[in-house]
């Protein structure tokens, strides 16, 4: 506040000219400067610490791969203590993909229904109350999704995966073994559960959005609520919702202490989903964290990194999807 | 296939607020009914209720009796989907389904009630853009976007896509209001064409229009901002803008209020 | 005419042959029953697999009925109806159960004493202990994260709408939408690799709070940025037009008019961060002692205490986990709700 002495803002007593020479020097009066420089810096700040987030991760994980006797890639392996050390991502890929297209699978056709719920099905205060709901929801934070899902929801899926395997067996991807049901499905499922909200959130945004004469046209031509739905609200929201979806991917492929508290992990690739095995990248890191040594953790950041970059093309997927619709919205006016 | 509208005791609700009240009218089949009045008197309102499109605006609701030649469109049992395939509509901004072709905008309807054979619906959708003026200047281009094309020739689009069904009663809330000159004549001209094959009713915000237009014109008032509107008197066209009973209609056609 | 092949239900008819408004309770009920039927004679167990039964009885009961009464059409409609009740209903089940357990089991031991003490030597197999180390933990790394990233992200988010134009404020822009989407766990990793394996420091709730600063700082520069956008351009120019300087205009009239929006992001951000374990394992530790000083050693969070819990297996451990859930829940449903509560008192009056 000293400098605001300084300047002292009474404008009105000031002969004109001399205001208009304040006017005209800007940025170069002295809190003005400060103000600038600080907010400036601020920004800065910002891409100072991205550029050292992916510039740090990437040096320790060259070190911990430049060390690596297996292939990073395509290795089975997880044992970067030993000697020589070896690992590699590939059970990590496979579990964090298979995991998070059961997880999609499941979420987005529940997330798009519920959305259709709130926007267009349910009566409009019921709708205003779910939608409210569903935005706390997506607070909860994911420790508790882990424990929920450790120890109310893997004892009652038993049941659903003795009849999989009763029925689905044959398929080879539905056979159990009868072990607990810790396995690539059930993360699946938790996972699902726990991007609901978000993926529900974006896409009842969008649904909100449809003009109003679209629906009316629909409606005009004596069609029922799903046709008014399948000819204005879906065309309208389709790239909302997939960009909703990609959020919603995101978080999934980032999932940590959940998928560490349901999954039995083993560093193996099983064929089946119902059995345990697998790992995700996360998981992974959460799991081996505390018996690592340093190598072992240079060898987490590297597989740490990979979910860095996998992460980053989803998202700006995602953000561009968003992006190009905002052009496309503006266009039928 | 034009059938004869008859309103009887009519009242429109927007929950608590009473829009229109009490409004008994005859549409004639085969000809032109122009609704005028000055904004807010609820001719829109009241058009939405001719196909039961007044009940999706949250909180609508209707009394009365609106009979399509012998059936009540508020009687019990009647389903309002069906209404509205019956009745047509075009709005007052063109409103073409953004991510479908111009064939498609068309056939949209058709294909909601049933399956049809590729050289069926090519039937009604070169007859309906004939019928609707447009065939000559989208032929070449049935694949491309409606909305690609200019505003006047959306709109024609748009009443191509209600004809196709082959409806009774075409509704048509101020067709014209967001195009340009060219463009309104090129639908009044069709107005007059499409009045041959169907009972049209148009609400109008231009006098000048609706004496160019009509048959028949209602003119629709409200005492003060909060009341609710009604029907001051319908009439022939002719009579309304030369000799209208109402000292009312004549203050507002020769432009004293409104 | 050539149209009449063309209009199947063309008969001149507005009555559609319409189901009752009961009908869908009805199908419901019937289904919901054949489905309790279906289990109990198969001798299935699960919950899970009666109600799947449920749902897609009721999807299909209702298409066959409705089709063979009112007609295809209005069949896919009722259909479609059903499907979003049932994926509705679905989501529901376990987001309740979810709220309800933890509520149910938290509350057992859930009291003043849990609250007000650690876990000091209690075993891992026996009752007792509380979060009082846990709740403290999480205070002070939270506060920090808070002391870092907001006046960055609030310093970032004025640069951005009040200064920003040009290539600068882009990439800025840019980069804050990637933060958003760093998984928290890669946070820790970097936090990790510089702090601990390069500036070779220990673990203390300070990295942790580093940690959760690069979660936080995007949340709070986009909130930040869209309630500044918020402020109308007449404010900031009847003020510069009064000769104020761009700097106070921005602290005394657009600051003081946001103010409401920019607290509320802040508080949604905080009850984001609150409930992260991944940093806090990483660098921060956990302890079942009381450590008041987050700037060395290892300390322990609410989430952390919740996984440690977890961890150890055994019934009084998994009574504390649930009981910390419970509270770690409250303490962010609260932050929630008064961070709406401000954000609808202070939003403008649009009249509707």
């Amino acid at each position: 506040m000293d400098i605001s002495t300084q300047n002292p803002a009474a404008p009105p007593a000031l002969p004109p000219d001399v205001e208009r020479k304040r006017a005209a020097r800007g940025a170069t009066r002295p809190g003005d400067r400060v103000f600038l420089g600080l907010s400036r810096g601020s920004g800065i700040f910002v891409l100072v610490l991205m550029a050292a987030i992916a510039g740090f991760l990437t040096y320790r994980a060259i070190l911990a791969i430049s060390k690596d006797e297996a292939n990073f890639l395509t290795s089975f392996e997880w044992n970067p203590s030993g000697v020589p050390p070896q690992f590699g991502i590939a059970v990590l890929a496979f579990g964090t993909v298979v995991s998070s297209v059961i997880a999609m699978a499941i979420a987005v056709p529940i997330a798009v229904g519920i959305a259709l719920f709130i926007t267009h099905y349910a009566p409009r205060r019921l709708g205003g109350t779910i939608a409210y709901v569903i935005d706390l929801l997506a607070a909860v934070p994911s420790i508790i999704y882990g424990l929920w899902g450790a120890l109310i929801l893997v004892p009652h899926l038993d049941g659903l995966y003795g009849w999989l395997d009763d029925y689905l067996g044959w398929t080879g991807i539905l056979e159990w073994n009868g072990g607990a049901p810790r396995s690539m499905f059930t993360v699946g499922i938790l996972l699902a559960i726990m991007i609901l909200p978000i993926i529900t959130n974006v896409s009842r945004e969008v649904f909100r959005q449809v003009p109003r004469m679209h629906e009316e046209a629909a409606l005009a031509l004596g069609a029922t609520r799903w046709e008014v739905i399948r000819m204005s609200v879906l065309p309208f929201g389709r790239s909302g919702v997939i960009s909703a979806s990609m959020l919603g991917l995101g978080r999934a492929l980032g999932e940590t202490m959940a998928v560490a508290m349901v999954l039995s992990p083993t560093f193996d690739i099983s064929a089946s989903l119902l059995d345990p095995g697998g790992g995700t990248f996360a998981q992974n890191i959460a799991s081996k964290f505390n018996e690592a040594t340093v190598m072992g953790r240079d060898a987490l950041i590297a597989s740490g990194l990979v979910l860095f970059v996998i992460t980053l093309l989803v998202n700006g997927a995602a953000r561009m999807i968003i992006a190009r619709r905002k052009e496309y919205s503006g266009a039928n006016a | 296939m034009a059938k004869r509208i008859d309103v009887s005791g009519l009242n429109a609700y927007y929950g608590s607020f009473l829009a229109i009240e009490d409004i008994s009218m005859t549409v004639e089949p085969r000809s032109v009914t122009a609704f005028i009045g000055p904004s807010g008197c609820g001719k829109s309102t009241f058009l939405r209720t001719l196909n039961r499109m007044h009940e999706v605006t949250p909180g609508g609701r209707v009394e009365g009796k609106v009979m399509l030649d012998d059936e009540n469109l508020y009687g019990a049992g009647i389903d309002p989907v069906a209404v509205r395939r019956e009745v047509g509509m075009v709005f007052q901004r063109p409103n073409p389904f953004p991510t479908m072709s111009v064939y498609d905008n068309v056939a949209a309807g058709l294909r909601l009630n049933g399956k049809f054979k590729k050289s069926e619906l090519d039937d009604v959708v070169e007859k309906s853009l004939k019928g609707a003026n447009l065939w000559n200047e989208v032929k070449d281009r049935l694949n491309k976007p409606g909305s690609g094309l200019s505003g006047g020739q959306q709109q024609r689009l748009c009443i191509a896509r209600a004809i196709a069904v082959e409806p009774n009663v075409l509704l048509m809330d101020e067709p014209c209001s967001a195009l340009d000159p060219i463009s309104t004549l090129a639908i009044e001209d069709l107005i007059g064409e499409l009045k041959e094959r169907f009972t049209i009713v148009i609400v109008t915000h231009n006098m000048q229009q609706a004496a160019r237009v009509s048959d028949r014109t209602a003119f629709f008032n409200l005492a003060a901002v909060g009341q609710p509107g009604k029907l001051i008197e319908i009439d022939e066209t002719e009579r309304i803008f030369s000799n209208p009973s109402v000292q009312a209609t004549e203050d507002y056609i020769s432009g004293r209020f409104g | 005419m050539s149209h009449a092949t063309l209009s199947p239900k063309r008969g001149g008819t507005l009555r559609g042959a319409t189901l009752p408004k009961w009908f869908p309770w009805a199908v419901a009920v019937g289904s919901i029953a054949a489905g309790l039927g279906i289990s109990a004679a198969a001798g299935l167990g699960s919950s899970i697999q009666w109600a799947l039964i449920a749902a897609v009885l009721f999807v299909l009961g209702s298409y066959a009925i409705s089709a063979r009464i009112e007609g295809r059409r209005q069949a896919k409609d009722r259909v479609a109806t059903s499907l979003v009740w049932v994926a509705f209903i679905l989501a529901v089940i376990p987001l309740a159960s979810l709220v309800w357990e933890t509520v149910k089991r938290g509350v057992q031991v859930l009291d003043g004493y849990f609250l007000t003490h650690s876990m000091g030597v209690v075993a891992d197999t026996e009752p007792g202990g509380g979060i009082y180390h846990a709740i403290l933990g999480t205070l002070e790394q939270v506060g920090l994260a808070t002391l870092f990233s907001v006046p960055i992200g609030v310093l970032t988010a004025i640069y951005l709408v009040e200064y920003g134009r040009g290539r600068l404020a882009k990439a800025v822009t840019f980069f804050v939408d990637v933060m958003t989407g760093i998984p928290s766990i890669v946070a820790g990793l970097f936090v990790l690799s510089l702090w601990v394996l390069i500036l070779d420091m220990g673990p203390s709730g300070l990295a942790g709070a580093f940690a959760l600063c690069i979660l936080m700082i995007p949340v709070v520069v986009r909130s930040t940025e869209e309630m500044l956008k918020l402020v109308p351009n007449e404010l900031r120019e009847a003020s510069l037009a009064l000769g104020v300087p761009k700097w106070r205009t921005i602290l005394k009239v657009v600051l003081p008019t946001s103010v409401g929006g920019i607290i509320t992001g802040v508080m949604l951000a905080i009850a984001r961060i609150t409930g992260e374990t991944a940093p806090v394992l990483l660098l921060v530790w956990g302890t079942d002692f009381i450590n008041a000083n987050p700037f060395k050693d290892p300390q322990e969070s609410l989430p952390m205490y919740i996984y440690l819990q977890y961890s150890a297996g055994s019934d009084p451990a998994y009574d504390r986990a649930w009981a910390a859930a419970l509270t770690l829940i409250a303490f962010i449903m609260i932050l929630n709700l008064l961070a709406r509560g401000i954000a609808r008192w202070k939003a403008p009056k649009t009249g509707r």
